[in-house]
């Protein structure tokens, strides 16, 4: 029952902490809740799909179907999360001037919702099929399946649990330094993310580059064990990461950070603008 | 949408492709939750190509984490894995759904 608790926990805990910011960044903003609720619900229907076909995603693009399905999931969340925080560079400001309630400065407007619940979407999705396999296995084989279930069940409670304590302990920012930690977060997020994809395509053989293993820390802090596994969704944590997966992570901050900068640059109004 | 193929963009130039090359193949079973070989061998410094065949009729999550692979190997089917070339070593792996019985190790020499 314990293995089956930590089995699904480690799975449910990524979709889990995406799903706490997501809500955190969005509070405020009209219908955040039912776009959010919508990209649970799409995962989890995505994620049973996509376990029912397990066999024949196995199978396609010469065996590496899951590879590269899994790093398109990972990538679009990756474009998607980028988007956010360019579009925030660009509309931020006015949302802050408009919006005269501090506690809604943060609020990041509904144009971007629908990027950010298919960033849920997606987490659900990914990590979704993974339980759903397990816990069907489990089934199928017929051993001591009851216990088992409870501990899937504890462990996707605790996966809630996850969202429920990073909303919270989010909002407790006070308003004015909320954004630049959401924006950070979404940042580091996002490049994880992407080197997460990394190692799918080179799983894959897609990318043959930098496979060495650049640093091994699996001694000090595991990314299987549970604090490894939230440092690894929340800022990219890897215990034996290959050089392209650091330089693409790398890359990846780089050319967020630079495009946001660039597109706030080009949205100053001009100096001493008169206030509409 | 401006923003949209902004963050696009600076992805693409995130990512770098390189072609793959072929590579002598091995296979592993999965059997009751075991793995036959339980002890692999292979050539040091070697690209190959792994071949892991579940017979089981309940999926298995095959995993290692020096050959950077993780992968669900669904029921009565297999999968295909592209190993990196090593240096000589003991290299585990382990079936994730069943990790009490399904454990194993790659030798390279």
């Amino acid at each position: 029952m314990l293995g089956a608790l930590i089995i699904v926990f480690r799975e449910a805990i990524e979709a889990g902490l995406i799903i706490g910011i997501v809500a955190a960044v969005t509070r405020g903003v009209a219908g955040s809740r039912g776009f959010i609720a919508g990209g649970v619900a799409a995962g989890v229907l995505g994620a049973l799909i996509v376990a029912a076909f397990a066999e024949q995603l196995s199978k396609s693009f010469a065996g590496s179907g899951q590879e590269f399905f899994n790093a398109g999931v990972l990538l679009v969340a990756v474009v998607m999360l980028a988007w956010h925080n360019i579009w925030m560079a660009k509309h931020g400001r006015e949302l802050a001037q408009e919006l005269s309630a501090v506690g809604k400065a943060v609020a990041s407007g509904d144009r971007t919702l629908l990027a950010l619940a298919t960033v849920v979407g997606l987490a659900v999705l990914r990590e979704g099929s993974e339980v759903a396999l397990f816990l069907y296995g489990v089934l199928a084989s017929g051993e001591s399946g009851a216990s088992v279930l409870i501990g899937g069940a504890a462990g996707l409670a605790l996966g809630a649990l996850t969202s429920v304590a990073t909303f919270y302990g989010l909002v407790s920012i006070p308003p004015k330094k909320l954004f630049a930690v959401t924006t950070a977060l979404i940042t580091l997020l996002a490049a994880g993310l992407a080197a997460q994809a990394v190692a799918f395509l080179q799983q894959a053989g897609a990318i043959t580059a930098l496979t060495d293993t650049l640093w091994d820390t699996s001694w000090l802090l595991s990314d299987k064990s549970i604090p490894g596994r939230v440092l690894h969704t929340l800022i990219g944590y890897a215990d034996q990461p290959s050089q392209m997966q650091v330089v693409v992570y790398g890359l990846t901050i780089i050319a967020i950070i630079a495009a946001t900068k660039l597109t706030a640059m080009n949205a100053q109004p001009p100096a001493r603008a008169p206030a509409e | 949408m401006r923003e949209l193929k902004i963050a696009a963009a600076a992805l693409a130039l995130g990512m770098g492709f390189a072609g793959a090359a072929a590579a002598e193949s091995y296979t592993l079973t999965i059997k009751d939750h075991k793995f036959e070989p339980a002890e692999l061998k292979i050539p040091a410094d070697k690209a190959a190509t792994l071949v892991v065949n579940n017979l089981d009729a309940t999926p298995e999550e095959f995993e290692s984490k020096p050959f950077r692979i993780e992968k669900v190997v669904p029921a009565n089917s297999e999968a295909t894995f592209q190993l990196r070339p090593m240096k000589p070593g003991r290299y585990k792996f382990f079936g994730e759904f069943h990790e009490d019985s399904a454990r194993g190790e790659v030798v390279v020499e």
